[in-house]
C-alpha cells in the first residue's frame, strides 16, 4: 500500500482510470455488427463480418468456426506517424485479442466459417489494446455471435512504487522517475476470470496481485457501459 | 454483397426515365455533414459522411530534405486505405489496386491545384521543408468514397495547424502545435466525380448506383480552372458527353462549394 | 407473455428453478442465461431469446433465395449465404434439362427461389420443384439480417400480406434474409423496400403492426401530396 498519495500528472487518484468512457454500437451500417469505444482520448472502433466462408480454404477448420482480428492504427492516431500498413506490433495484438476474446466465443458450429473482427484506432493515448477489445467484444456480442458473455479489458500497472490503473501515454512512455513505469493490459470475463494479461516492466508479486484486483473491479465498470451502449443500440 | 443483376436492371430503368432510388436527380448529392478535428494527435483531421458513405481524413506533418529538384519546396504525400472495416469487399493486406488510384487521383487533385503553398513550407532550401502527409481512410463504404476523400482534404487541410520545430535542435516537436495554419492557396479545389450510366451521367452514386457504372471522370477544379482529371472504367465517351460533363462539373461545383463553405469558412 | 426486454450475452434474465432454458440461453445454477444478443421472451416457463443479428442458419423446408455461383455437369452451385456448398440437381428442377443445356435454364449470377430438400456432410441440396420456387426474372432483391425474417413475415403471415397489398407487390421472402420484390411500376417495388426496411429496423419493438400500419397511413399521405 503506498504510504502518501501518489500524485498523477494529470491530476488522477491511482486508483481512478481515465474519464470519459464512452460507447456506442452500431456505427458502421456495412458490417454485421460493429462498435466504438473511448477511454480518455484513446478511441478504436470495431467492425465485425461473418460468420462467413473461410478462404483459403486450407486455413478452414472443419471441427469448429475461426475468429480472426486485424488490429491497426490509423497513421494520424498518434503523434508521430505511423506509416500505413502492418507492424510487428499490430500482428501481435491481433492475436492477443484473438486469445483475449476467444474464451467466451460459443463457434463451434460454425465449422469451415471466419469470423472477422476489424478494428482501427482513430486515436491513441495508450491503451489502445484495451480499448480494441472492449470495442470487439460489443461488436462481436451486436453482430448476434453466440457468446457466453462479453469481456471488459483495462491495464493496470505501477509509476515508480505505486499500483495505478489505466497508464495513458506519458505514464506508459515517458514517466521516468524511480523505479520507471510498469504496463499491464489485462481482460476479464463479468465473473472474475483473465482471458489476457501482459506485463511489461517490473514489479513484484505482491505489487502484480494488487494490480490485478484493481483492473478486476474496473472492468466490471467496463462492463456497465458496454452493457449500456448494447441496449441503447437500437433507440434512434 | 454484390448488386443483384435484377436490381441492376431496375437501377438502369429507373435512370433512363430520369429517376434514381433514393428520390434524388441525377445531379443531385446526398447529405453531406463534415466534422473537423475529430482525431486530436493529427495536425488535422475532418470526418465526412456522404449519405451513409463515411471517410476519415488526417493530416501529419514532419520536416525532411526536399526533392533534389524542387529544393525550396515541401513535399506531398497522399495515400488512401479502402479498410476492410468499410465493407465486406475489401480484405486485409496490401493496398490493391483501387486504394493506389484513389491516393493517387486524390494526390494530383491537391498538389496540381497548387492549393498547398508548398514554397512556404520550406525552411531552409535546399536542407529541410515540411512534409505534408495526408491519409485517407474509409469508414462506411456506401459508394463515391473518392468525392468524400476529397471534400474531406479540403477539410483537414483548411483546419490543420503547423507543429512546433525546434530549430536549434532540428526537430519536431510532435504534439505541439502552433497557432499557424497551413499555408494554402485561396481559391478550393473540388474534386467530383460523374458516372456515366446508359445516356445518362449521374453524381454520387451509391454502392448498388456504382456497381453499375460503365465509365466514371473525377475532376479537379477551381473557379472555372481544371487541374486534373482521371477516367476510370471501361466504357468510352463521346466529346459530347465530355462538353455535358464539364458542363455537369461546373454547376455541382458550385453547389458543392456552399455546402463545404458551411463546415469550413 | 411477459414484455420483451434487449439482453446481451452472459445476462440473467430470470432466476427460478422452475423455468426453461430455450434457444440462446442456458441454465447457471437458479438462473436462465442469454447466450445471445437479442429480445428475451418467456412464455408457459420456456425462456428464449429471440436474436436481432446473426447468420442464417438452414433447415430442411426453407425457402431461400440464392445466386449461381457455378454450374457444373449435372447442376448448378447457389450461394444462399452459408459456408455449406450448395447444390441444385437438375433432376430437381420440373422439366426436363439437357445436361448441355443447364446454362440455358439458369446462367452465372442468375438468382433463383428454391427449397432446402435434404442438409447432409456433403452440404445443402435444393429443389426447384414446387409453386412458387424457379428462376427470378426480374424486380428487386433485398438484403436484410435472416433473424428478421419471422418479422417481416408475421404472426400467420399477417405482415408480409399487409405490405404485400399496400404496396401492390408480389413479395418471396427467403428464410435467408432474401427478400424477391416485383410489382407493375418501379415505384411500387420501392415502397415495399422502404416499408421491409422499415419493419427491419424497427424489429424490436412491441406493436410492430400497429406502427407500420401508422407508418402506410403516412406514406400514403405522402405519395398523394406528391402526386406520382
Amino acid at each position: 500500500m503506498a504510504a502518501k498519495t501518489f500524485k498523477r500528472k494529470d491530476g488522477r487518484k491511482p486508483e481512478e482510470f481515465r474519464k470519459p468512457i464512452s460507447a456506442k454500437v452500431g456505427i458502421i451500417p456495412n458490417a454485421d455488427g460493429s462498435a466504438m469505444w473511448q477511454s480518455g482520448k484513446t478511441i478504436a472502433i470495431a467492425a465485425v463480418y461473418g460468420p462467413k466462408e473461410l478462404h483459403p480454404r486450407n486455413q478452414r477448420d472443419p471441427a469448429a468456426g475461426i475468429l480472426r482480428c486485424n488490429y491497426n492504427m490509423l497513421s494520424f492516431s498518434v503523434t508521430d506517424r505511423i506509416r500505413p500498413g502492418p507492424s510487428r506490433r499490430s500482428t501481435e495484438i491481433s492475436k492477443i485479442m484473438e486469445w483475449a476474446l476467444e474464451p467466451v466465443l460459443l463457434i463451434d458450429k460454425f465449422q469451415s466459417m471466419v469470423i472477422d473482427v476489424h478494428v482501427n484506432i482513430i486515436q491513441a493515448d495508450a491503451g489502445t489494446r484495451c480499448a480494441a477489445i472492449n470495442a470487439a467484444a460489443m461488436a462481436l456480442a451486436h453482430a448476434g455471435i453466440p457468446m457466453k458473455s462479453l469481456v471488459s479489458s483495462i491495464a493496470a500497472g505501477k509509476l515508480d512504487k505505486t499500483v495505478v490503473l489505466d497508464l495513458d501515454k506519458y505514464e506508459d512512455s515517458e514517466f521516468e522517475e524511480g523505479e520507471g513505469s510498469t504496463d499491464i493490459p489485462m481482460t476479464f470475463t463479468p465473473d472474475g476470470k483473465l482471458t489476457h494479461i501482459q506485463i511489461d516492466g517490473k514489479i513484484s508479486k505482491e505489487q502484480l496481485k494488487q494490480a490485478i484486483e484493481l483492473a478486476k473491479n474496473a472492468a466490471k465498470e467496463i462492463y456497465e457501459v458496454q452493457k449500456k451502449a448494447l441496449k441503447e443500440a437500437n433507440k434512434k | 454483397m454484390e448488386t443483384p443483376h435484377i436490381n441492376q436492371e431496375r437501377i438502369k430503368k429507373f435512370l433512363s426515365e430520369g429517376k434514381r432510388f433514393d428520390k434524388r436527380k441525377l445531379e443531385e448529392f446526398r447529405e453531406l455533414e463534415i466534422e473537423t478535428g475529430v482525431s486530436k494527435n493529427a495536425e488535422g483531421s475532418a470526418r465526412v459522411r456522404l449519405g451513409k458513405t463515411e471517410v476519415l481524413v488526417g493530416i501529419k506533418m514532419n520536416v525532411s530534405t526536399p526533392y533534389p529538384d524542387s529544393p525550396n519546396k515541401g513535399n506531398l504525400m497522399v495515400t488512401a486505405e479502402l479498410l476492410p472495416l468499410s465493407s465486406d469487399r475489401f480484405e486485409n493486406g496490401p493496398p490493391k489496386f483501387p486504394a493506389i488510384e484513389l491516393g493517387r487521383v486524390l494526390d494530383r487533385v491537391v498538389r496540381e491545384s497548387g492549393f498547398i503553398d508548398v514554397e512556404k513550407l520550406c525552411i531552409k532550401e535546399g536542407e529541410k521543408v515540411w512534409t505534408v502527409f495526408i491519409d485517407v481512410y474509409s469508414i462506411n463504404d456506401d459508394g463515391n468514397i473518392m468525392d468524400a476523400a476529397g471534400f474531406g482534404i479540403i477539410a483537414a487541410l483548411k483546419t490543420a495547424k503547423i507543429p512546433k520545430y525546434d530549430e536549434k535542435e532540428e526537430k519536431v516537436l510532435f504534439g505541439e502545435l502552433t497557432d499557424n495554419p497551413l499555408p494554402l492557396a485561396k481559391h478550393t479545389p473540388i474534386s467530383l466525380t460523374f458516372h456515366k450510366i446508359g445516356k445518362d451521367f449521374i453524381v454520387d452514386p451509391t454502392r448498388e448506383e456504382e456497381d453499375i457504372s460503365e465509365t466514371r471522370i473525377t475532376i479537379g477544379s477551381y473557379d472555372g480552372n481544371i487541374s486534373s482529371m482521371q477516367k476510370g472504367e471501361k466504357a468510352s465517351i463521346t466529346l459530347e458527353e465530355m462538353d455535358k460533363i464539364l458542363e455537369l462539373n461546373e454547376k455541382a461545383w458550385k453547389d458543392l462549394f456552399k455546402k463545404l463553405e458551411k463546415f469550413v469558412k | 407473455m411477459t414484455d420483451r426486454k434487449i439482453v446481451i450475452p452472459g445476462e440473467v434474465i430470470v432466476k427460478g428453478n422452475d423455468f426453461l432454458p430455450g434457444e440462446g440461453t442456458e441454465r447457471n445454477g437458479e438462473e436462465i442465461v442469454a447466450l445471445r444478443y437479442g429480445l428475451a421472451e418467456e412464455s408457459n416457463k420456456l425462456v428464449k431469446i429471440i436474436p436481432l443479428s446473426g447468420p442464417y442458419l438452414p433447415r430442411r423446408g426453407n425457402v431461400v433465395i440464392g445466386k449461381v455461383e457455378n454450374i457444373t455437369f449435372n447442376g448448378w452451385v447457389l450461394d444462399i449465404g452459408t459456408a455449406e456448398t450448395t447444390f441444385l440437381s437438375l433432376t430437381e428442377v420440373p422439366r426436363y434439362v439437357n445436361k448441355d443445356g443447364l446454362d440455358e435454364v439458369m446462367d452465372f449470377g442468375d438468382m433463383a427461389v428454391a427449397k432446402i430438400w435434404t442438409i447432409n456432410k456433403r452440404g445443402i441440396d435444393l429443389t426447384i420443384k414446387g409453386r412458387g420456387l424457379g428462376k427470378i426474372d426480374e424486380g428487386i432483391i433485398v438484403k436484410i439480417n435472416p433473424n428478421k425474417v419471422p418479422r417481416i413475415i408475421g404472426k400467420e403471415g399477417s405482415m408480409i400480406k399487409m405490405i404485400k397489398d399496400e404496396t401492390n407487390c408480389n413479395i418471396t421472402v427467403g428464410q435467408n434474409g432474401l427478400i424477391w420484390i416485383k410489382g407493375d411500376k418501379v415505384e411500387d417495388e420501392l415502397f415495399a423496400k422502404r416499408a421491409i426496411n422499415f419493419v427491419s429496423d424497427k424489429s424490436f419493438i412491441s406493436g410492430l403492426t400497429e406502427e407500420v400500419q401508422k407508418w402506410f397511413e403516412k406514406e400514403s399521405k405522402g405519395e398523394k401530396n406528391n402526386g406520382s
